[in-house]
């Protein structure tokens, strides 16, 4: 029963009358927020003191009405000494809001340049790179080139040429044979594009008695631009034949489909 | 509207919620301006003043540092007392009779002003004559608690439960 106690004590009559210490009012205030019993006994005694008070007043013709016009007016009365402070203020504001603007607009366009650069430099990237895979390949191909002319020049190297046959009268190809090194370049540069799933294969011929021997398939025929085609060939070779054949390559050479012949000049 | 709720209106100068705390107090704290200076126009004028002052003042009210009514009661008898000691007024000095609230629910009495004092002086005078010595000091004047055992040549610790017993009367006559 600590708030029967409480109560009791009295200090809650000295709340009302407003001569407690700060500590004190502070200590019934948390006690008011605990105990609705203590918070209804403070209203309890704050009534009554309100009656007696009340009681000794005189008659009053007082109204709100002239308090409401004083606290007004001095309301009012403010707003006079604000416009100029709020002056001082917009101006900054309206400085600081143009500055942010000006920034803005400047970080945009840097952007922008920014981008534009980057673009180009990509561009120019590119065009960078292309420019170095054609010259790759343009080296490439005259280190090729070179290779195949100090081949062909070679004074040990036995240029057969194969003329066209039945099938393909415009057709024809050289064989260089390099019989040191026991390699033959094939020439094909006058045949036509093989049809789809057929390929070129290289024959050695012996002529007495006939005896063909495979020395390649030039399935790269697409994909080669000089078309000559290195194959090693260790026979003693009378003459050379290029056939048409299906994909893979045959055992031996379909001649209906004989496409250039070229006897070996004896030397 | 609550009483809770129109304090922290009023604290945001609403002026609706202050105009109800002023009905709400201003009979009670005219009274006790009036014991004070004895002099109803100069009462009403400081009554004014006081709700001014309360209204420009607003932000410094804490409710944890007392009751809204005792913060007003505090302000209100500074107000008159300070104004007690101002030159003009102890010139014109009326009234001297009255001296305690009780005097002055009499003088309300003996003229037949209003019918809620009638009531009260009934009742009034059914307090015991130290519990109105007690309420006059502690309530219209504004002692301390020290200052009243002085006065009244009693213990401190007595003031309080007599204080107790006096305000239970009270409430037991005027709430009833």
């Amino acid at each position: 029963m600590e708030e029967k106690e409480y109560i009791a004590s009295g200090i809650l009559e000295l709340y009302v009358a407003g001569v407690l210490s700060e500590q004190e009012n502070q200590e019934v205030f948390a006690m008011v927020q605990k105990h609705a019993e203590i918070a209804k006994e403070v209203s309890e005694i704050e009534a009554a003191i309100l009656k007696l008070t009340a009681a000794t007043a005189p008659v009053s013709n007082s109204s709100f009405t002239s308090i409401k016009e004083k606290i007004s007016s001095s309301n009012t009365a403010k707003p006079n000494v604000i416009p100029l402070a709020r002056k001082a203020t917009n101006w900054a504001t309206y400085t600081g809001w143009a500055a942010a603007v000006i920034l803005t607009g400047g970080l945009m366009w840097t952007m922008v340049q920014n981008n534009n650069l980057n673009t180009q430099l990509q561009s120019a990237e590119l065009e960078r790179q292309q420019l170095e895979e054609q010259i790759f390949k343009a080296n490439t191909s005259l280190a090729e080139t070179k290779k195949l002319n100090t081949t062909l020049r070679d004074k040990d190297i036995l240029a057969v040429p194969l003329s066209g046959q039945a099938v393909s009268p415009d057709s024809y190809a050289k064989v260089y044979w390099d019989k040191n090194e026991n390699q033959v370049y094939v020439d094909v540069q006058g045949l036509p594009k093989p049809p789809a799933g057929k390929v070129y294969q290289v024959w050695s011929l012996k002529l007495d008695p006939l005896t063909p021997t495979s020395i390649g398939i030039l399935d790269q025929f697409n994909d080669d631009e000089n078309k000559v085609f290195t194959l090693a060939n260790s026979n003693d070779s009378e003459a050379f034949g290029i056939t048409l054949e299906p994909e893979g390559g045959s055992e031996s050479p379909t001649l209906e489909q004989l496409y250039t012949l070229g006897a070996v000049s004896a030397p | 509207m609550t009483f809770e709720e129109s304090i922290i209106l009023f604290q945001k100068k609403d002026v609706k919620a202050f105009e109800y705390l002023y009905n709400n107090y201003k009979k009670s704290l005219l009274g006790v301006i009036f014991t004070i200076v004895k002099n109803d126009t100069i009462a009403e004028e400081i009554l004014q003043d006081v709700f001014i002052k309360a209204w420009n003042s607003a932000d410094s009210y804490n409710s944890s540092k007392g009751r809204f009514f005792t913060w007003m009661l505090n302000i209100s008898r500074n107000a008159a007392i300070d104004k007690t000691r101002s030159k003009n007024f102890k010139n014109s000095k009326k009234n001297q009779s009255v001296d305690k609230f009780v005097d002055v629910i009499e003088t309300y009495d003996n003229l037949d002003t209003t019918t809620n004092s009638i009531g009260i002086k009934k009742f009034v005078d059914k307090l015991a004559e130290k519990c109105k010595e007690v309420i006059n000091l502690l309530y219209f004047k504004g002692y301390t608690q020290k200052e009243v055992s002085e006065t009244l040549k009693m213990p401190i610790g007595t003031v309080k439960t007599r204080n107790r017993n006096c305000i239970n009367e009270l409430r037991n006559i005027v709430l009833n």
